[in-house]
């Protein structure tokens, strides 16, 4: 594999501290990609911002941008404006503090990037083991393309990295819901349950599952590519277990007689 | 089909969210999610065994609520539309048709239905063959969260299972298949509630072998003593939760409310243009909090009855009824290879998402913008960034 480019370049900062890195994403995409086109013709089709009345295209330039009120007001922005409440960009990853691993649950978690020297080897490599040593994970901001991100910086496989954090609004708290409610659980099949999980236990092993429905949808384009038919099955939704005692017993009897 | 009356409709809005500049910021009266409706992103049913639990999935993730929307020189909000270069228009969506490109400007033509039932058991069903332990999980995979709320009122199979996970300290683990792309999932319980968050496969993830690292070179000691010392020195047991604050978004929210304030660049709308009717929720907001707890108490979100039959008719095809919707979506049985279809028909018309199922699109479109963007983002529609709520979900609906 042809080595991944870094897209972006930093400096992590703290104290007194200062390592330039470079960053990496961590996350390759391997989607199918479709394109949208027109029937008649099969030609990709262009997009254009529309004034919803006329169906008049409105050439970029002329448009600006505006923040709703609640109210039901619009604040219209020029593009200068914007621009001027950009966040500085600079190149400072700034740690603004480190806590022990796991305060940050994962549900803040956005996306992973690798980070790798830039420049100095003997200053990335130092961080590194004094993020090791520490067993801390930090907690960074910078910005990134005009773009203002806070991040986790921790160690992956002895790695530094960076993990860009969702914002405050923007992970539901579980403790603001109710578990859905009704009559006590029945102890039997509660421990029948939890028999059903001990059988099925297993350690977590990522590389053995694939996305096996991308290569499904590759051989179909291949397929019809070929001129192939393609037959479609319609897919009908399974209706739920009324007796779940007797679900129960029967998947453990089968989970053991599979043991 | 713009009709005498669309200009009182709540236009599509143009948020753009996270990716670029409009950023929101947070306040109490901000802390309201506009965006979600009643529909659920994905039905279908847990396997546990040869126990059946029907859930439903509603993002556990919210978007930024404060975002911009693109407006014209007299402050006229504007759609994203897809025009043909040739016949210098504007298509309508039902002009549209989802391509593969094989070569350099030729496409193989592809349909939902086609799509869906590659894998028809993985669409409907969360088999949970696997569990885990919690904490092995590298929590790099982890990507998405969605709750899941028991559908139809039956909660004693999912309260058993959340309760046993919990006491046990195990996820489940298992694949399955959403709107056209297959997922890795853990099912976590926590609290009594059903989370099911979705794992990068580990195809999908770079190790740092990918990366050119260089060897490690040695390091000086006392410069690594240094650094732990500055680590120490930073050190708290707690993140405060205004530390992930989102500054940017701050920044703009003040500056518009400062330009509110002396009445600069400010376009009262009409009372039809509220700001907070959203077509697609049949002129309610919908608040994403009250979905999922009406979901999870009642096993059915509120609103969702009424939807087929109410609200959805805001003048023209962006607010289209429910019902209506899927009257054009219906077509014959038999009917395959998107190519060879007659165009012009009624149903012909439909294609890009009449290959969905009919409630399909009017799901979509109750989804957040947040989530509609992120399915946007992972099919790579085009213009994503700057498209409306309603034109997320038909440009998905039309290339998922």
């Amino acid at each position: 594999m042809m080595a991944a480019r870094a897209m972006w370049k930093g400096v992590i900062r703290f104290g007194d501290v200062e390592v330039p890195v470079k960053l990496y994403s961590a996350v390759q995409d391997r989607s199918v990609h479709f394109r949208l086109l027109h029937e008649k013709d099969r030609s990709p089709v262009k997009q254009a911002m529309v004034n919803p009345d006329t169906e008049e295209i409105v050439p970029h330039a002329e448009t600006r941008r505006a923040y709703r009120t609640d109210e039901g007001s619009l604040v219209v922005f020029d593009k200068q404006e914007l621009e001027a409440l950009e966040p500085d960009s600079g190149r400072d990853i700034e740690v603004i503090r480190f806590m022990p691993p796991q305060v940050i649950d994962h549900r803040w978690y956005d996306r992973p990037y690798f980070l790798g020297p830039d420049g100095s080897e003997s200053l990335y490599f130092a961080l590194a083991e004094a993020l090791g040593n520490s067993g801390k994970e930090g907690l960074a901001r910078w910005v990134m393309r005009k773009k203002s991100y806070v991040g986790a910086l921790r160690l992956h496989r002895g790695v530094p990295m960076l993990m860009s954090l969702r914002h405050e609004e923007q992970v539901v708290p579980v403790d603001a819901l109710e578990p859905p409610k009704g009559k006590a659980l029945d102890a039997k099949e509660l421990d029948m349950a939890r028999q059903l999980i001990g059988m099925l236990e297993a350690e977590f092993d990522p590389e053995a599952y694939h996305d096996e429905y991308r290569e499904r949808v590759l051989e179909l384009i291949e397929a019809k590519r070929r001129g192939k038919r393609v037959k479609v099955t319609p897919i009908r939704r399974r209706e739920a277990s009324d007796d779940l005692s007797k679900a129960l017993e029967a998947s453990l009897k089968k989970e053991r007689k599979r043991a | 089909m713009p009709s005498p009356k669309s200009k009182t409709k709540p236009t599509p809005k143009d948020k753009r969210r996270t990716k670029e500049k409009d950023e929101s910021a947070q306040g109490e009266e901000n802390k309201r999610f506009h965006a979600s409706g009643p529909r659920p992103l994905w039905s279908g049913t847990i396997t546990f065994g040869l126990v059946s639990l029907p859930v439903n999935l509603y993002p556990a993730n919210r978007p930024k609520p404060v975002s911009l929307r693109m407006v014209d020189r007299d402050g006229t909000p504007l759609a994203r539309r897809y025009f043909c270069e040739k016949e210098e228009r504007v298509l309508d969506y039902d002009e549209l048709i989802r391509g593969y490109e094989v070569e350099k400007n030729e496409f193989v033509v592809v349909e939902d239905r086609e799509l869906d039932s590659l894998a028809p058991e993985k669409s409907q069903e969360i088999d949970l063959k696997r569990f885990v332990g919690l904490d092995e999980i590298d929590p790099m995979y982890f990507e998405r969260a969605y709750f899941m709320t028991p559908d139809k009122g039956v909660t004693k199979a999912y309260r058993l299972l959340a309760q046993s996970m919990e006491a046990t300290g195990r996820a489940g683990i298992a694949t399955f298949v959403m709107r056209g792309k297959e997922y890795l999932v853990a099912i976590i319980a926590e609290k009594g509630i059903l989370r099911a968050e979705t794992l990068r496969f580990a195809e999908e993830l770079r190790t740092p072998d990918d990366i050119d690292l260089p060897e490690p070179s040695k390091v000086d000691k006392s410069r690594v003593k240094a650094m732990q010392q500055a680590i120490e020195a930073l050190s708290e047991e707690d993140l405060e939760r205004e530390a992930l604050q989102d500054r940017q978004s701050q920044r703009i929210v003040a500056r518009a409310e400062e330009k509110l304030e002396r009445g600069e660049d400010v376009i009262a709308l009409g009372e039809e243009d509220a700001p907070d009717v959203e077509p697609e929720q049949g002129g309610e907001v919908i608040d994403l909090m009250q979905v999922l707890k009406q979901s999870l108490a009642e096993g059915r979100p509120p609103g969702q009855d009424r939807r087929e039959d109410t609200g959805k008719g805001q003048p023209d095809g962006r607010g289209k009824p429910a019902a209506k919707r899927s009257e054009t979506k219906k077509r014959p049985s038999g009917q395959r290879g998107a190519g060879k279809r007659a165009a012009g028909e009624s149903d012909g018309k439909a294609a890009p998402r009449g290959k969905r199922r009919p409630a399909e699109l009017a799901e979509l479109e109750s989804l957040s913008r947040d989530e509609l963007y992120e399915r946007a983002q992972q099919l790579d529609v085009p213009g994503r960034s700057r498209m409306s709520k309603a034109e997320l979900a038909k440009a998905i609906a039309s290339a998922g």
